[in-house]
């Protein structure tokens, strides 16, 4: 039984008042508030296991290195994998990213080969094929949306080539809303023997994911928007690709033995952990995991679906808010811009209301040049919301029109 | 509410539905573009300098409330300043929206004092001037708040 009241309590920080009204937080796109979870997990790991991993004898290190392992197993589990080699942790989605972009992008691109990303996509899966275009002489094309945010039917058929050796692709515009057919994709993209990354930020926290069903070969997302901290991510690649992909940095832990002549790497997924790791981090995020799950993804899908038809419902009724992102099936964020008012006041007046948005591009600016908008104003949604929210939310509505369009 | 009505005065909504001085200027020697990467406002400026004073100021771009006004009420106050009252105002400017004390006359620059409350938005006030700052130098590349 899904009770958000129950839930909310879960997360201490909606307890707080901002300018002296209860906090309403609609930027979990952004990032997601901390369950007790995942803040008493990190708590319990610095006050009584913390030791360095891998390398010790003692018993902390012994213990610590359990508690990392685990919670690497707890992420292969959740998102279908079927090996633990093919988990490695990183900062986040943007360092997985990189990662593959430059240990198996400059190993496998020749000038003249091409990369096929989204017109949707956050910066951090356009600008790192950027620089690898650069550093390689591949070319960068991407897929073209449509007025509502979805991929424009066909394109990805049309653009698909011979060349193609990447297809970089979002599951849930962070910007948009909008749900990629990624399965879809990656079928088109094995044909023509290109690999695909998908990059799960905003889609973990949303919708039950198998890496495996999807059949991608790279999977990335953030802990932080999955209830986790910060500082702790996942890549996930096929182990195939792994073992084939050079090391992405060096120093300790991704060795086996080091000689001045020459090193050998450690096997997987240790060849790309170079250096000490973020272990409360990844400790904090196999706690949201087993709370994620113990909640119900299934659930929490539902509930936010509620919550974001009934402000697409208020959001339709409210004159002079046009939404932007309406793809069918989209999911958590609500996009909007109101005639007369530029995102930023509108921002600013909310949280004086208490009430947390997003403005600006989002790290999507070829979004925001699409639908030729300097910004927009963009709610969204995640378990502990309520109804009651969304309604506080178009009440500050209100107030921004009563102050700027009186 | 009343916080708000100290950054939101009437002055600037009347300047930011009718920006002053908005739009190209065919006689301008002075150009300049700035940028605020994080909430995506854009303003050219443009200046007629002569001798040493500016005669003309005019600006385009879209932004803010508080960006847009802050630029339509720059321009009001810059015409036919030296480039050194110019700087002289722009430092009281900076130091009122930083919520410190300026023994400059800002004279209707003052409206915007209430921003000095709200941290995230000093940088929309400043944007026009740093602009002008590099219309003044005539730097080719554009300026950022960032
Ligand atoms: C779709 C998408 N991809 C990638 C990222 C980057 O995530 P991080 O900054 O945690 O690396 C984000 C974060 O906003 C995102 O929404």
């Amino acid at each position: 039984m899904f009770e958000v009241e129950a839930l909310r309590r879960q997360f201490p920080i909606l307890q707080r008042q901002v300018h002296g009204r209860p906090l309403v937080y609609l930027d979990s796109a952004a990032t997601t508030q901390k369950p007790l979870a995942v803040i008493e997990a990190e708590r319990h790991y610095y006050e009584t296991l913390n030791a360095n991993i891998h390398r010790g004898v003692h018993a902390l290190s012994q213990e610590a290195t359990d508690a990392f392992e685990g919670a690497r197993d707890k992420v292969r589990a959740f998102i279908g994998a079927a090996r633990r080699e093919e988990i490695i942790f990183t900062r986040g989605a943007t360092e997985a990213i990189n990662l593959v972009a430059h240990s198996w992008g400059r190993q496998s691109l020749a000038p003249g080969d091409e990369i096929l990303i989204s017109e949707m996509e956050h910066h951090a899966n356009i600008v790192p094929w950027q620089l690898l275009c650069e550093a390689t002489g591949a070319i960068l094309k991407v897929i073209p949306i449509d007025a509502r945010g979805a991929l424009v039917p066909g394109a990805v058929d049309a653009m698909i080539g011979p060349r193609t050796r990447l297809v970089g692709i979002t599951q849930v515009s962070n910007a948009l809303g909008t749900v990629n057919p990624v399965a879809d994709i990656v079928r088109q993209a094995h044909r023509v023997g290109a690999v695909v990354l998908v990059d799960g930020a905003q889609a973990v926290a949303h919708q039950p994911v198998d890496v495996v069903a999807l059949d991608c070969d790279f999977y990335v997302f953030s802990g932080h928007k999955l209830y986790g901290p910060t500082g702790i991510g996942v890549l996930y690649g096929k182990q195939a690709l792994l073992e084939r992909m050079p090391p992405y940095q060096g120093g300790g832990d991704m060795i086996a033995q080091v000689t001045f002549e020459k090193t050998t790497y450690n096997s997987l997924p240790y060849k790309f952990e170079a250096g000490t790791p973020h272990i409360a981090g990844a400790i904090g995020l196999g706690a949201a995991i087993d709370f994620l799950q113990h909640i119900g993804l299934d659930a929490v899908a539902r509930h936010e679906d509620r919550l974001l038809a009934h402000a697409t419902q208020q959001a339709e009724a409210f004159e002079g808010l046009t939404c932007v992102g309406t793809a069918p099936g989209k999911v958590g964020v609500l996009s909007f811009v109101m005639k007369g008012v530029h995102p930023h006041d509108i921002g600013t007046i909310l949280d004086r209301e208490g009430v947390a948005i997003r403005t600006g591009h989002h790290c999507a600016m070829p979004v925001m040049d699409r639908y030729q908008v300097p910004a927009t104003a963009r709610a969204s949604f995640a378990m502990y919301n309520t109804i009651g929210e969304v309604d506080a939310l178009f009440r500050a509505l209100r107030r921004v029109e009563e102050l700027f369009l009186k | 509410m009343s916080d708000l009505r100290d950054l939101y005065q009437e002055v600037i909504f009347d300047h930011n539905r009718h920006p002053r001085n908005f739009g190209p200027l065919a006689t301008a020697n002075r150009h300049a573009d700035g940028f605020n990467p994080l909430c995506g406002d854009r303003l050219t400026l443009h200046l007629r300098v002569e001798d040493g004073v500016i005669r003309e100021a005019r600006f385009e771009g879209a932004g803010c409330a508080i960006s847009t006004a802050s630029a339509s009420l720059m321009t009001e106050a810059l015409i036919g300043k030296s480039e050194a009252e110019a700087a002289v105002l722009f430092e009281g400017f900076h130091h009122m929206v930083m919520g410190e004390i300026t023994s400059v006359d800002l004279g209707k620059l003052a409206v915007l004092a209430g921003v000095s409350e709200f941290p995230a938005r000093v940088k929309c006030a400043t944007l026009a001037w740093h602009t002008l700052n590099a219309a003044l130098k005539n730097a080719s590349q554009p300026v950022s708040t960032e």
